[in-house]
């Protein structure tokens, strides 16, 4: 079933929502020089209540913070289901002490950002459910995104350095320079007493041992069950505590940060442009689209217009990443529910073949590095037409046929994905989730119609989304979207005009003008913001991701409750994570 | 010898020829022990001890670069192209290696794909010391070598060879799947190199286990801890020190490195950087 949305304008433009909600609550709201709402932190939860209820914001896109020099700055973004750019709500924690009060109780979705933000800046939530690290471990000296911690390999606080090697002559100084030889640092005096005695696995426990109370439906204990780092069904380093019933899951607590790498402190540090190779490898199976996102949001802040040929090549580009993206998804899905390996073989055929594309366009089959702040860095090379016809009009069309005949109505995948892991729609957009999750669950929100980006108003194509909730109707959607890439890839095709291929004025080191933005694109995976903050330097004052994937698993728990173990391997192949863009 | 051509079905006819020249040859042998002699020395095959070693070496290294059983174990971007490796159009199976095992007890060989963050290398040293020899290490990719582009991280190890010692590394970001092949036979070719007098799990005493570093204030390796604890409890770092101890022991070149620490040193201090 495909159901089309209608392009309205937000019931309110976020200009309006600020001054109706400055009318209501006149002592705790004002409006800086951004936009932006800036709350009191007492009244915050009355404030997002409001919003949420009387002023439609009822998804919560984003939660991040930034260090400020006299204070940290709580920022969420939140948006209209019916469309239009999101609100953003400051609210200021003190240096010393930074408390504000959570969120969670109004957006569910702000659990796991909550934690990040805990992790990362040391800003406690006053009353969050579980406010412990989520990326690093507990116990980890430190908050590493504020300003004033200094990373282990740390020689400036920004980049280009002044000199790497004094005079001229270099030799590998950064282990020498370190405390202790290697890229680790501990605090002074730091004399690891009682390292050798602490628990062999190292792993810390997320769950309740309330949760391990006697099972009466059986007869016997609960259990608790750690599946990953390395297990074949986490899709990578991602780990699921599950407490057990028999085999029936009671609890699930995703454990993440084993790919943790530092994306937004290294892109702190970074000039602007030198991010976006570094983008590629966030969700590295939809690497075009992650470059979109982040060249987006420069663009809007340095105010640049894109030339007509290159938003084409973009959107080309992309819609071809999200086929061969959603090709391994639903393929890896299949794996998990017991297909292995065979539907794989057919889809990674057809994916090296838009990879073949993508490389000789950009040169790399999986990190592109191909966009550029207001257009891209290559023009499309002459073999790419005739291919890309072909495998439009041709190869692919009958591609996705013989997978939906051959898969959808077999019978592993009635039984093993009907009824299984349903989010009804109040959940998905409570706990934000995005993309082919909130869509399989009947909610029509895609950010290429919400907010159109690029040129994809142009084209004729319509939201795929399913009502169940389920498994099933993910997989459907993830289907759904493949044909309707194919239509706008097409369209874009016929259209491609002549032209150049970059906009804006040619600078050797990019300026970008004082101020910030909130960017989003619609990912394979859901939908991928950035938060740039700049301070006019050649670097990011504040760079934060909003991945899809990390903000997805806050719903996992919600859905395995009741389900076997089975499934819930099962449940995740549907989220299909990516776990550079987890962890980031 | 008839025309016909047989039926395989029938009982084959001796030829008479045969036969006769059958009962010559044992004739001789049960009279003749210089022609017993003779026989023996045509059939067993007299040489030196180690190329009986050589020529068993040449099998057993055959049997084992043959079917190389890698560890379903993907970290990052590069397990992406290691999946499309083992997948038709590259086809890892080409050469032994395509059976991918979940289990660390059953695979011989460990690609470490992607960056290996602080949080991950506990789990990845005890798969390593899961592995039974003979095992082999492969560093697929830049993170895995060396930190790669995310070295400057505060939770990035700068190369997996900091823990366990590397066969292979495979240079990249990522290794495209022709260059994680090549790096397979690279291995293949190392283990033609390897013989069964000199292999480590042949020899007497324990085998080598890696001590799983443990996750405090920062990641701890333990090998380290004695160097912490003295370190913890000195003022401060002392490269004059050092310098002058290097310059005294007649180390010109630790000499001169220390030298150029003080001068790295003084700077980073006038910078505010220490």
């Amino acid at each position: 079933m495909t159901m089309t949305m209608d392009v309205r304008p937000a019931a309110l433009a976020p200009a309006d929502v600020a001054a109706r909600a400055q009318a209501r609550f006149p002592e705790a709201v004002t409006v800086d020089a951004h936009g932006a709402l800036v709350v009191d932190r007492a009244a915050l939860i009355d404030v997002a209540t409001a919003l949420r209820d009387d002023f439609g914001l009822a998804y919560l896109n984003n939660l991040t913070c930034v260090d400020r020099p006299d204070r940290f700055d709580v920022v969420y973004h939140a948006c209209s289901m019916a469309g239009g750019a999101p609100v953003a709500i400051k609210v200021a924690a003190d240096k010393a002490n930074p408390v504000v009060p959570s969120a969670v109780s109004v957006w569910a979705g702000a659990n796991f950002q909550e934690r990040e933000v805990y992790d990362m800046f040391g800003v406690r939530f006053a009353g969050h459910p579980n406010l412990r690290r989520i990326l690093m471990w507990d116990g980890f000296a430190g908050y590493p995104l504020r300003k004033d911690w200094k990373e282990a390999y740390f020689e400036g606080a920004q980049k280009p350095f002044n000199s790497r090697w004094p005079d001229g002559a270099f030799f590998f100084g950064e282990e020498k320079l370190t405390e202790w030889k290697s890229n680790a640092k501990y605090p002074r005096g730091y004399t690891a007493t009682g390292v050798e005695k602490a628990r062999p696995d190292n792993t810390v426990m997320v769950l309740d041992a309330e949760d391990l109370k006697h099972a009466p439906d059986i007869g016997s204990e609960r259990l608790i069950v750690n599946m990953g780092p390395q297990h074949p069904s986490t899709h990578g380093v991602f780990q699921m505590q599950l407490v057990l019933d028999g085999e029936t899951v009671v609890d699930l607590q995703p454990v993440m940060g084993y790919m943790h790498r530092n994306h937004e402190k290294i892109g702190e540090r970074n000039l602007w442009l030198a991010n976006m190779p570094y983008t590629d490898r966030l969700d590295y199976i939809a690497q075009i689209g992650n470059e979109w996102g982040y060249a987006l949001t420069v663009e809007k802040m340095m105010g640049i217009e894109v030339p007509d040929r290159a938003e084409h090549i973009r959107i080309i580009l992309a819609e071809l990443n999200r086929i061969q993206s959603h090709f391994w998804g639903v393929t890896f899905l299949l794996n998990d529910i017991g297909a292995f390996f065979t539907p794989m073989m057919y889809a990674i055929e057809e994916r090296e073949i838009i990879l073949d594309l993508l490389e000789m366009t950009t040169g790399s089959r999986l990190m592109c590095n191909y966009m550029r702040f207001g257009g891209v860095a290559y023009d499309l090379p002459e073999a790419f037409l005739p291919l890309a016809n072909t495998l439009v009009y041709d190869r692919l069309p009958r591609a996705i046929d013989e997978m939906d005949s051959f898969l959808t109505g077999s019978e592993i995948v009635d039984t093993r994905m009907r009824g299984v892991g349903v989010l009804p729609a109040e959940q998905a957009i409570g706990y934000s989730a995005s993309g082919p999750v909130l869509r399989g669950s009947g909610v029509p929100y895609d950010v290429r119609k919400a907010e159109p980006y690029g040129i994809y108003d142009r084209f004729d194509w319509d939201v795929v989304s399913y009502p169940e909730g389920d498994i099933y109707a993910r997989y459907m959607v993830r289907l759904g979207e493949m044909r309707e890439s194919l239509k706008i890839v097409q369209q874009a095709l016929k259209q491609l005009p002549g032209g150049p291929i970059m906009g804006g004025k040619k600078a050797w080191q990019i300026r970008v003008p004082e101020g910030e933005a909130y960017g989003r694109v619609e990912n394979p995976r859901g939908e991928l913001g950035y938060y740039c903050v700049s301070d006019g330097k050649a670097n990011p004052y504040r760079y934060h991701v909003r991945s899809p994937c990390f903000i997805n698993l806050t719903a996992l728990g919600e859905m395995t409750k009741g389900h076997k173990v089975a499934d819930t391997v099962a449940i995740l192949g549907s989220i299909d994570i990516v776990l550079g863009e987890v962890d980031r | 010898m008839s025309d016909t051509p047989r039926s395989p079905f029938q009982t084959p006819t001796v030829d008479p020829d045969v036969m006769a020249a059958w009962s010559t040859y044992v004739e001789r042998f049960e009279n003749d022990p210089d022609f017993i002699l003779s026989q023996v020395e045509q059939s067993v095959m007299i040489t030196t001890f180690d190329r009986v070693v050589g020529m068993l070496d040449q099998v057993y290294n055959w049997g084992r670069r043959s079917s190389i059983w890698p560890l379903g174990f993907g970290l990052a971007c590069c397990a992406i192209e290691m999946i499309a490796t083992a997948a038709g159009r590259y086809d890892i199976d080409r050469f032994g290696a395509g059976l991918f095992r979940a289990s660390p007890r059953q695979a011989d060989l460990m690609i470490v794909s992607g960056t290996v963050t602080k949080k991950m290398v506990p789990q990845i040293v005890r798969l390593w010391n899961q592995m039974p020899e003979p095992r082999y290490m492969l560093s697929m990719g830049a993170c895995a070598t060396g930190g790669g582009p995310f070295k400057e991280g505060y939770n990035v190890v700068s190369g997996i060879d900091q823990f366990i010692p590397v066969d292979v590394y495979v240079p990249g970001c990522p290794p495209t799947p022709q260059a994680l092949l090549h790096g397979l036979i690279t291995l293949q070719r190392k283990i033609d190199g390897q013989s069964v007098r000199d292999v480590s799990w042949y020899r007497r005493g324990p085998v080598e286990e890696i001590p799983v570093p443990v996750l405090g204030a920062d990641l701890i390796d333990l090998r380290q801890l004695p160097d912490i604890r003295a370190r913890a409890g000195m003022a401060g770092d002392e490269p004059e020190a050092e310098a002058a101890a290097a310059a005294a022991g007649g180390d010109e070149r630790a000499a001169a490195m220390a030298e150029r620490l003080v001068i790295w040193r003084e700077r980073a201090k006038a910078a505010g950087k220490l």
